[in-house]
């Protein structure tokens, strides 16, 4: 039992630490790449060829002062970025290792859960800062998050009513031989523009529009809090990625492939950040309410007949 | 279950941890009249910001809260699917989503998903 328990304490650990080291080379990642986007070089001096960039930063950031806020609901303040990270971090437990790690039912289910609990760190951490930026930048943030979680789920829905599991486990088993991206091609597209929206990333980062509100929700966060905030964002990047290549790329498997179409999906995220521009809010409601709802729940009623009559026609 | 709580535990002392880490490495520098006000350019506040503000997105996050309520009813029919008869179980299922969609479109035609007025 005893044995059992620090197998589970040092797999968390050890996931954990590769997450957030992950997090650093991704931020590394995304620099390198704006800037051959751009035609310039990005971060290559510290280090070898720039790889050192964001350990140094991330230094930097920690060392940096921390204010303390007139009129701020500080103890709310304060605690907000703890909470946010510690969020993205939990919701990694879902990943669908073979051993050390948790077996999770109803992983689907512990993932949304866990979204929803992360509009509450945007709404607190915008509130209770006490700036007009951040008071707006946290709104949009929230109605933005809250609309696109709908769609999120309901397309997930429909992929999970194809295998009629919650458990991320099974995803694998039913892709052998063709992917679900494919399968069901319109909606996976609509997954991932979904997914760029939750995370609040670029052709939808309302929540941080730097021409009208200077840095959106966390513009009065400096130093630590800033820099749990930061955290949480890219690794719910690469957490999402996982997600979609869990979901709809093949499932997860004990080989290299895994991890590597998790980078370019991540590097497709990057990739859309330097390609488009920045979308309108309210044609971004009309995105989420008026196309991707109606579509996907007409797709899942499509889906479950289909269900259906694979059920009793093979 | 226990675990999974004793996990979230140890990842929350991970993150506070790094938090007081933070505050205490920190340069320390005396408070400030200008840097502590709230971010603005180039004037003082004088009212708190924290005044009622648009009716949108009051009214997206009520239809998101319906929308969010019907989405945790469907997800038990991917549970009951094992142990119903399937063709009730079909009925059903479609009854609630074709109900779900008038619903969206019913709030369409009545303009509620319009951002402008």
């Amino acid at each position: 039992m005893m044995i059992e328990y620090m197998n589970l304490f040092i797999g968390g650990l050890i996931l954990i630490i590769g997450v957030m080291i992950g997090v650093a080379f991704l931020v590394l990642l995304e620099r390198k790449l704006l800037g051959y986007i751009q035609i310039r070089k990005g971060p290559n001096k510290l280090g070898m060829m720039g790889l050192l960039q964001t350990f140094s930063d991330a230094i930097k950031l920690f060392t940096k002062e921390q204010i303390y806020l007139n009129y701020s609901n500080y103890m709310v303040y304060y605690i907000s970025p703890i909470l946010n990270f510690m969020m993205s971090l939990i919701i990694w437990m879902v990943i669908p290792y073979y051993f050390n790690m948790f077996m999770f039912n109803l992983g689907v289910l512990f993932i949304l859960s866990c979204l929803s609990l992360g509009v509450y760190m945007l709404l607190v951490s915008g509130w209770s800062s006490n700036s007009n930026y951040s008071l707006l930048g946290g709104l949009r943030a929230v109605a933005q998050t809250i609309s696109y979680e709908v769609s999120l789920a309901l397309i997930l829905m429909s992929s999970v009513i194809l295998i009629m599991d919650l458990n991320l486990f099974m995803y694998k088993l039913y892709q052998d031989m063709i992917w679900f991206f494919f399968m069901m091609l319109p909606l996976s597209l609509c997954f991932l523009s979904s997914m760029m929206a939750e995370t609040n990333r670029t052709p939808f980062d309302f929540a941080e529009g730097e021409s009208e509100l200077v840095s959106g929700f966390n513009i009065e966060y400096s130093s630590g809090g800033f820099a749990l905030i930061f955290l949480a964002e890219y690794s719910m990047i690469l957490f999402m990625s996982m997600m979609f290549v869990v979901v709809y790329m093949g499932g997860y498997s004990m080989s290299l492939m895994f991890y590597l179409k998790l980078v370019f999906i991540s590097f497709f995220f990057i990739w859309v950040r330097g390609t488009l521009p920045r979308y309108r809010y309210d044609k971004l409601m009309y995105l989420c309410w008026k196309i991707y709802l109606p579509v996907s729940l007409n797709y899942l009623m499509f889906f479950l007949g289909l269900k259906l009559m694979f059920w009793f026609c093979l | 279950m226990i675990l999974l709580f004793i996990m979230s535990i140890i990842i929350f002392f991970i993150s506070f941890i790094l938090m007081i880490m933070s505050f205490s490495i920190s340069k320390k520098s005396i408070l400030d009249r200008e840097k502590c006000s709230p971010f603005e350019c180039g004037f003082d506040h004088k009212m708190l910001p924290r005044i009622p503000f648009s009716l949108h997105f009051f009214l997206i996050t009520m239809i998101f809260l319906i929308f969010d309520v019907e989405i945790a009813l469907i997800f038990p029919l991917i549970m009951t699917f094992k142990m119903v008869n399937l063709i009730n179980w079909w009925k059903i299922n479609l009854f609630f989503i074709i109900i779900l969609l008038l619903g969206l479109y019913h709030e369409w035609n009545q303009n509620m998903l319009n951002w402008t007025n």
